[in-house]
C-alpha cells in the first residue's frame, strides 16, 4: 500500500500543477496578448450610434456580433428569437418577464405543432404588415428561429422583402433604403466560403442617422 | 458544395505534417521545439515526483484512473463552492449536487454535456479550474490512452502515463490552443475578465451583452474534441463563433488531433516493419498502409454521413413549405444565417464523427434524416472518434473484422502478425457491446419511467429521437444534445452520468488490456494463407462490419424514432 500511497500523492502534485498551467498561466497569457493587441474584439466588438468600434460601455449602443430586437416599424426586424435577442424595457425586467441573459434556440423538431403555428402567426403578421408582399416572397430565415438566439444577419432577400414598408415608414425613399441595405451587406469569403448576409443593425444605424433620429 | 470540399481538402493538406509531430512526441523522438518545451518538462517531472519509466498495461490504466479520480474530486469541490470564491463578477452560486455530479463526469470523460447554461450557472473561475482545466487534461488522457495502445500493437513498451500527459499537453494542446485562439480574438471572440456588459440601445430598451474569457476555452474546447460552450447556445452564439473564418477554424482544429493520431499509428506500425525487415530505404511514407486502410474507412463513412446530412438540410421542411414560404436556402430553423446549410451540415457531421459535440446549429431542429446522422455517428463511435479514443473504437472493429473473415476462410486470425485469440475477442466484444447496452438500455428506461418521460418537449416520434440522441451523446462522449431536452432532472443527471462514466473507462481499459495482451504474444510470419489487413478490400471490408454491426444493433431504434418521422413529414 505503500506504492499506492506514493501514486496517489503524484495524482494530487500533477493536478495541481496543470491547474495552475491549464487554468491561469495559459488563459492570463491569451488574455494578455489579446487586450494589447487587438482591445475592440477581446472586449465584444461594440459599436457606437455612428456605428464605430468603441469600448466605452456608455457609448456603445450594441454590438456588430450580436443581434437585436427591434419593434419600430421605420426599422428592419430581424430573425426570430427564443430570448429576444436578451433585449428588454425596464418594465420587463423589473416584472420579471426578462430573465437574464441567455442564448438559444426553441428546439421545435421538424414535426413539431408548436413550430407550425409559430411561423403561421409570423406569417399572417409580416404580410399584414407588409402590404404586397406574398408569402412565396418571404425567405425561410425571416421566419425561422435562429440557433443561438442572437444572429445578427438576415439574408439579402428577407432585407430586400422589408425595404418598402422601412422606406414607408421613416419617411426615407426606397433607394436611400436600399443603398443603405447594399451598403451593410456581407459577402461569401473569397466569394466561396459562407454565404451573403445583412446586419440588421448596421442598417438600423444607418436608417437612424438618414432620419437624423440620434 | 465547393467550400466543403474545400474544407476538407484543408484538413488533409494539414493532417500528415501534424501527424508526424506527434509521431516524433509520442516516440520520443527530437523536434525542432525541443529547446523550448524540454526544461519546461523537466521542471513539472520533478515538481511531481515524476519518473518516467515504463508502465505495465495495469500500472497505465491505474494511474489514469487515480489521476482522473483527483481532477473529478477537486473539481467537484469547486463547482460546490464556486459562490464563495473569486473572479465570480456576475454574482453566481454553487452549483446543486447532482448537477455537480453529471457535470464533473462530463468534463472529465470528454464529452462536455452541459445539462447547466454557461451564462447564469458557472463563474469564471468555474469556467478556468474546471471547464477549461478539464479540457485540457481529458484530451490529454485519451490521446495519452491511445499512444500506449499503439505502442502496444506495433511491439513497444507502453510506456509512461504521466510522461505522455505532460508531453501531449506543453507540446501540443497549449501552444496550439494559444493560436487558434488568437485567431478566433482576431475573428471578434471575447477574451476578456469583465463582467457582462449592458447597453442601451437606439430604440430606449436595454441590451444585455454576456463577456468572459471565451477564446481561451474556445479554443481547447475544439482542439481537445471536448465541445462544451462558454454559452448556452455553444459555437451558434455569434461570440464563439463570429465568422465563416473562424467556423472552419474550429472545425479544423477538431479534426487535427484526432486525424493526427491515425498518422501516427500508421507511422508507429511501418517503422516496425522496416526494423524488422531491415530495409535500407530512408524515406517515411505519408502515413504507412495500416494507417491508411483505417483513414481510408472512417472516411467512406465520413462522407456517406456528410452528404445524406446536406441533401436532407437543402431539402428542407415540408412543413414550412406547405405555407408558401420560400424554402431555397434550406431548412434554417435553428441555424445561423451566416454559415447556411453548407457550413452547418459539415460542422454537425464533422462534431458528431470526431466526437467533439460543440454544435453551430441546434440539432434537434435539424430535419429527422439531417438529425439522424449526427444520432448514427455518435452510435458507430469510431468515424474518427475523439482524441485517440475514435482509432482506438476502429481497431476494435479491425480486429472483429478480421476475426469474422478467420471465421469465413477458416483460418487462425491474426492482426499485425500476432494471434487473435478468445482473450483478446472477449475484450473486444465488451468494448463493442458496451455501448449500444448503455445508449439502449438507458433509453428504455428512460421512456419507461415518469422521470425520464418529463424530459420530452417534442411530440410524436421526435420524443423518442430526443431520449436516445441524448444516450448516444453521453456513451459517446461527445456532449452535443438536443437540447430540447429538459435534462436539468435528478434523473436525466445521474442517468448520463453513469452512461458517460462507464462509456469512457470501460472501453479504455479494456483496449489498453487488448494492448497489453497483444504486446506480450510471440510474432508469427506471414504466410500466404494470411489475412492482408493493408489493402482496399479489407477496407471495403471494414466500413461493411462497421454499417452491419450498427444496423444489427440500432436499426430498430432509429426505425422508431428519425425515420418514422420522416415517413410521416414526406409521405
Amino acid at each position: 500500500m505503500k506504492n499506492f500511497g506514493k501514486m496517489l500523492r503524484t495524482a494530487f502534485a500533477f493536478c495541481i500543477v496543470m491547474m495552475l498551467v491549464c487554468s491561469f498561466l495559459y488563459p492570463l497569457a491569451l488574455t494578455g496578448v489579446s487586450q494589447a493587441a487587438m482591445k475592440d474584439k477581446a472586449n465584444g466588438s461594440l459599436i457606437d450610434k455612428n456605428g464605430e468600434p468603441t469600448t466605452d460601455v456608455k457609448e456603445a449602443v450594441g454590438s456588430s456580433l450580436i443581434g437585436q430586437d427591434f419593434s419600430r416599424d421605420c426599422f428592419f426586424r430581424g430573425r426570430v428569437s427564443s430570448v429576444n435577442y436578451n433585449t428588454y424595457t425596464q418594465e420587463q425586467k423589473e416584472s420579471g418577464a426578462y430573465g437574464g441573459v441567455s442564448s438559444g434556440s426553441f428546439n421545435y423538431g421538424n414535426s413539431n405543432p408548436d413550430l407550425e403555428a409559430r411561423i403561421q402567426e409570423d406569417l399572417d403578421a409580416f404580410l399584414a404588415s407588409h402590404p404586397g408582399i406574398k408569402a412565396e416572397d418571404v425567405p425561410a430565415d425571416l421566419l425561422t428561429a435562429s440557433g443561438s438566439g442572437l444572429d445578427p444577419h438576415i439574408s439579402p432577400q428577407a432585407a430586400r422583402v422589408q425595404i418598402a414598408a422601412v422606406a414607408e415608414h421613416s419617411g426615407l425613399s426606397e433607394e436611400q433604403v436600399e443603398t443603405i441595405v447594399e451598403e451593410n451587406t456581407e459577402h461569401r469569403l473569397f466569394g466561396v466560403f459562407g454565404e451573403e448576409r445583412v446586419n440588421v443593425l448596421k442598417c438600423n444605424l444607418a436608417v437612424a442617422e438618414a432620419m437624423e433620429l440620434l | 458544395m465547393v467550400q466543403i470540399v474545400l474544407t476538407l481538402a484543408l484538413f488533409v493538406i494539414l493532417v500528415i505534417p501534424v501527424g508526424r509531430y506527434m509521431y516524433h512526441i509520442a516516440t520520443d523522438q527530437r523536434t525542432f521545439a525541443d529547446a523550448v518545451f524540454d526544461p519546461i518538462d523537466k521542471l513539472i517531472y520533478r515538481v511531481c515526483g515524476i519518473k518516467g519509466e515504463d508502465m505495465s498495461w495495469k500500472k497505465y490504466a491505474l494511474s489514469l484512473l487515480m489521476a482522473n479520480g483527483v481532477m473529478v474530486f477537486v473539481g467537484y469541490m469547486i463547482l460546490r463552492l464556486q459562490g464563495l470564491l473569486f473572479l465570480n463578477p456576475n454574482g453566481i452560486g454553487a452549483m446543486e449536487e447532482s448537477l455537480s455530479f453529471n457535470t464533473i463526469i462530463s468534463f472529465m470523460t470528454n464529452t462536455n454535456l452541459q445539462h447547466y447554461s454557461g451564462e447564469s450557472g458557472l463563474s469564471y473561475v468555474s469556467q478556468m479550474c474546471v471547464i477549461i482545466f478539464m479540457m485540457f487534461t481529458s484530451a490529454a488522457s485519451g490521446y495519452a490512452a491511445c499512444m500506449a495502445f499503439c505502442r502496444g500493437l506495433s511491439g513497444r513498451k507502453l510506456g509512461n502515463f504521466y510522461k505522455d500527459m505532460v508531453r501531449t499537453t506543453t507540446r501540443i494542446l497549449i501552444p496550439g490552443a494559444f493560436l487558434v485562439g488568437l485567431l478566433l480574438v482576431s475573428q471578434g471572440t471575447p477574451q476578456t475578465f469583465a463582467a457582462n456588459v449592458t447597453v442601451e440601445t437606439i430604440e430606449g430598451k436595454y441590451q444585455d451583452i454576456a463577456m468572459g474569457p471565451v477564446a481561451a476555452l474556445e479554443s481547447i474546447k475544439h482542439l481537445g474534441t471536448n465541445g462544451g460552450g462558454f454559452f448556452g447556445a455553444n459555437s451558434a452564439t455569434p461570440f464563439e463563433n463570429p465568422t465563416v473564418i473562424s467556423n472552419i477554424t474550429e472545425m479544423i482544429s477538431m479534426m487535427l488531433l484526432p486525424g493526427a493520431c491515425i498518422v501516427t499509428f500508421g507511422l508507429m506500425l511501418h517503422e516496425r516493419r522496416k526494423a524488422k525487415a531491415a530495409l535500407a530505404e530512408t524515406k517515411k511514407p505519408l502515413i504507412g498502409r495500416q494507417g491508411a486502410v483505417v483513414f481510408g474507412a472512417m472516411a467512406i463513412i465520413f462522407l456517406i454521413g456528410l452528404t445524406v446530412c446536406f441533401c436532407a438540410e437543402k431539402a428542407g421542411n415540408p412543413v414550412i413549405s406547405a405555407m408558401g414560404i420560400n424554402q431555397d436556402m434550406g431548412s434554417m430553423e435553428g441555424k445561423e444565417v451566416r454559415f447556411g446549410i453548407a457550413q452547418s451540415a459539415l460542422f454537425t457531421t464533422v462534431t458528431t464523427s470526431f466526437t467533439t459535440g460543440t454544435v453551430n446549429n441546434m440539432h434537434d431542429t435539424l430535419t429527422p434524416l439531417g438529425g439522424m446522422i449526427p444520432m448514427l455517428h455518435m452510435m458507430l463511435n469510431c468515424v474518427f472518434g475523439g482524441k485517440g479514443v475514435g482509432l482506438m473504437n476502429m481497431v476494435m472493429y479491425v480486429i472483429l473484422a478480421v476475426f469474422i473473415c478467420g471465421l469465413m476462410v477458416g483460418r487462425t486470425p491474426e492482426y499485425l502478425n500476432k494471434k487473435i485469440e478468445g482473450k483478446e475477442m472477449k475484450l473486444v466484444a465488451i468494448v463493442i457491446l458496451i455501448h449500444p447496452l448503455l445508449i439502449l438500455g438507458f433509453s428504455a428506461l428512460a421512456v419507461s419511467v415518469q422521470e425520464g418521460l418529463a424530459g420530452i418537449t417534442n411530440p410524436g416520434f421526435h420524443g423518442l429521437s430526443q431520449v436516445l440522441y441524448e444516450y448516444a451523446s453521453s456513451a459517446a462522449n461527445n456532449g452535443s444534445g438536443f437540447e430540447g431536452l429538459a435534462d436539468n432532472s435528478l434523473f436525466w443527471n445521474m442517468t448520463t452520468g453513469l452512461a458517460m462514466f462507464f462509456g469512457r473507462y470501460i472501453a479504455i481499459v479494456a483496449q489498453l488490456a487488448i494492448a497489453g495482451s497483444m504486446l506480450q504474444k510471440k510474432r508469427v510470419n506471414e504466410s500466404i494463407g494470411t489475412l492482408r489487413t493493408d489493402n482496399v478490400t479489407f477496407m471495403i471490408v471494414l466500413v461493411f462490419i462497421v454499417y452491419i454491426f450498427a444496423a444489427l444493433t440500432f436499426f430498430p431504434a432509429l426505425a422508431l424514432g428519425p425515420v418514422a418521422e420522416h415517413l410521416s413529414l414526406w409521405m
